[in-house]
């Protein structure tokens, strides 16, 4: 079967700098992958890589087994790659109801369409609000993005990443900044809506990344120097030494 | 900001009442059209009415662009002359041709020509948004402005094109020749464009230009391309304001180089903007405001435009939401039934404040009356005040510096009144 994500001698150079070099990633259908890796080891840039957010300097990336390198990314979401951002990065004087909507209405075919009542649209209503109720935000669907608190604009972020249908979802840092509890409600969430997808998470919570992900891959220094499941990690030497062993805790 | 009280309430609340203020609000508007020429029935009114509603249509098709798809354009009213340009050129065209076009379809031409400009330079200036796109609306504008005097067969150079409305075939026997008949031509194209305009932000596009404003690289990753979204969303205002330079064109039965100037694009910024941008019918109020102050002013003022920017300066200062903006503050107040508590300070407010306002325009009349030599009386609420008289100078003077003084004593009352009131809405449950 084609590996969902296939990264292939991906290089990313900003002026001289090499921050991203020889990066070889493959991610299976299904599979539940973590990178994880000491800070300024590449982690967001390798999102921005594959997501289209930035073009590879050399290397190429596929999706489903297409090169999506180069392509920008609306191209790369159309094809059923989604990605959430480190930063909340919503709508901010938008409802949460409409920053959800506007996440449903390409998939559901709508577009650029300015002959239609986007309120009478029944497919895009019943899926905002079943992505509300996903999110547990429904409560709160009227209030602008901009006065949530941070960990409901966290899960509106992971709402509106999800709201699109995409196959393939990157999340970058869910549980960044949130409480013992907090996180343990995102984890769940994040384990029942991408049930079937393939998922591409960046994570510092080391119990967050043990429990949730199939697979682990560790990015030192723009180039991952290991690959496998959550025991292979555990007891890879040389990510003992270059990550694990500085944070133990 | 604690919203975390707002609940069920809200949710509740929308029902049938709300569909039926919704479209008692248009009604009420439309009927108001119909009954103004019958109340104020004189020909200064029914002009200025007239000037209103092309105002309000052009403030609106601005507002597409700067309320709904966060761009500011600086050079909006080449698309509003262009449009007056093709109607007038549609006017004679049908006039000569003996085409069966009757005048109230000539917007739709004002409109077409609008939005074939837009079609043409669109793409190319709506690929960046924020500052890139202002200066290139500036460039353009100027470039403009100036072919306008350049091509005299387009344009007709200094004199403009002008045209005879009531020469083209009469329907239902209308001949257009009175003012009446015109101003219930152009309320009829406000109605129309108005109900599009506002339609136009209930559909999948006008969601995603609001999505864009606030956050383009966001709507890349939920699959648009916001370059797109702005250029339909520069066609659409591209195309209105052409319906409102071709509503100018049949009401002056001339175009000339003005009507896409650096100042038309001025005014329809201002008006828009002090209007507020944030809700559909704050253009709207900007543009009447805007259109009676400018007619009302320059008769009793010389220096009228520097009453213009001291209220630009005042609201962009005080109150960025514009007027619009201001009333729906309330609205929360309203529905906690806390307004009753801020009125006194209002009123109590007004008193210090407006005489703050006489002791400015004494002065800024004081010393323009001065310099220009003219010296006629300034007359004030039927106060005549000599210019070059120390008194009038020891009024102002006081005024100024009392009226500030008290006005600022009285505007913390405002302000804490309003926390009151906010409060205890918040804690009902209405988000303040």
């Amino acid at each position: 079967m084609t590996a969902a994500i296939e990264v292939r001698a991906v290089e990313k150079r900003f002026g001289n700098v090499d921050i991203i070099r020889d990066l070889n990633l493959s991610v299976a259908q299904g599979e539940r992958h973590a990178i994880i890796g000491p800070n300024g080891a590449g982690k967001s840039t390798t999102f921005n890589l594959i997501s289209g957010h930035i073009k590879p300097t050399l290397g190429e990336v596929r999706l489903n087994g297409d090169v999506i390198s180069g392509l920008r990314p609306f191209e790369i979401n159309r094809r059923g790659l989604s990605r959430s951002f480190q930063v909340t990065n919503v709508f901010a004087r938008m409802s949460v109801w409409e920053n959800v909507r506007c996440a449903v209405l390409w998939a559901t075919g709508h577009r650029y369409a300015f002959w239609k009542n986007v309120d009478s649209l029944p497919e895009v209503r019943e899926r905002t609000a079943q992505i509300l109720d996903d999110i547990h935000l429904t409560h709160r669907r009227d209030v602008p993005a901009g006065l949530l608190t941070y960990a409901e604009q966290r899960e509106l972020e992971i709402g509106i990443t999800i709201a699109g249908g995409a196959t393939v979802v990157m999340l970058d840092e869910p549980t960044a900044g949130m409480s013992h509890a907090e996180t343990d409600r995102a984890v769940s969430l994040i384990r029942r809506l991408t049930e079937g997808k393939t998922l591409v998470i960046v994570e510092h919570d080391m119990s967050v990344v043990f429990g949730l992900a199939d697979r682990i891959s560790v990015l030192v220094y723009g180039h991952i120097i290991a690959s496998g499941t959550p025991e292979e990690i555990r007891r890879d030497p040389k990510v003992k030494e270059a990550y694990l062993g500085e944070e133990a805790h | 900001m604690s919203a975390k009280t707002i609940s069920t309430s809200t949710i509740a609340e929308r029902s049938v009442g709300d569909g039926l203020r919704f479209y008692g609000i248009w009604l009420a508007g439309i009927a108001v059209l119909i009954v103004l020429p019958l109340i104020f029935s004189s020909g200064g009114s029914l002009t200025s009415f007239s000037l209103i509603g092309i105002a309000i249509v052009f403030a609106l098709s601005y507002n597409i662009l700067l309320g709904q798809t966060g761009l500011l354009s600086f050079g909006h009213a080449v698309h509003y002359g262009l449009g007056g340009f093709a109607a007038c050129h549609m006017m004679n065209a049908v006039v000569s041709h003996g085409w069966p076009i009757p005048l109230p379809f000539i917007p739709l031409f004002g409109g077409l020509g609008g939005l074939a400009f837009a079609i043409i330079i669109g793409w190319v200036m709506t690929k960046r948004a924020g500052t890139v796109f202002s200066m290139i609306s500036l460039g353009i504008a100027e470039l403009v402005a100036s072919s306008s005097l350049i091509l005299r067969s387009v344009f007709g150079g200094e004199s403009g094109i002008s045209t005879d409305r009531t020469a083209l075939p009469k329907i239902l026997g209308l001949s257009f020749g009175p003012q009446l008949q015109v101003y219930y031509l152009i309320a009829f194209w406000l109605v129309i464009s108005a109900i599009a305009m506002y339609a136009l932000t209930r559909t999948p596009l006008g969601r995603i230009s609001n999505a864009v404003r606030d956050n383009p690289e966001r709507v890349q990753f939920i699959g648009y391309d916001p370059h797109v979204v702005r250029y339909i969303a520069f066609c659409f205002a591209g195309f209105f304001a052409g319906v409102a330079g071709g509503l100018a064109a049949i009401n002056f039965e001339i175009a000339n180089a003005a009507y896409l100037g650096a100042i038309q694009s001025g005014l329809v910024l201002f008006s828009t903007f002090i209007g507020g941008v944030a809700f559909f019918f704050g253009p709207i109020l900007g543009a009447i405001l805007v259109t009676y102050l400018q007619l009302g002013l320059t008769s009793v003022t010389g220096v009228w435009q520097l009453y213009f920017g001291i209220i630009f300066i005042g609201i962009v200062m005080l109150s960025p939401g514009g007027i619009a903006g201001l009333i729906m503050m309330h609205r929360p107040l309203v529905r906690a039934k806390t307004l009753p508590t801020v009125i006194p300070s209002y009123l109590l407010a007004a008193v210090p404040t407006l005489a703050l306002a006489c002791g400015v325009i004494l002065t800024i009349e004081s010393i323009a009356r001065t310099h220009s030599g003219q010296g006629s009386p300034i007359n004030l609420f039927g106060v005549a005040f000599s210019p070059a008289s120390p008194v009038t100078w020891a009024s102002a003077a006081i005024l100024v510096a009392g009226g500030f003084f008290v006005a600022r004593l009285s505007w913390r009352r405002v302000g804490e009144a309003w926390d009151r009131a906010a409060t205890v809405a918040r804690d009902r449950g209405y988000l303040a």
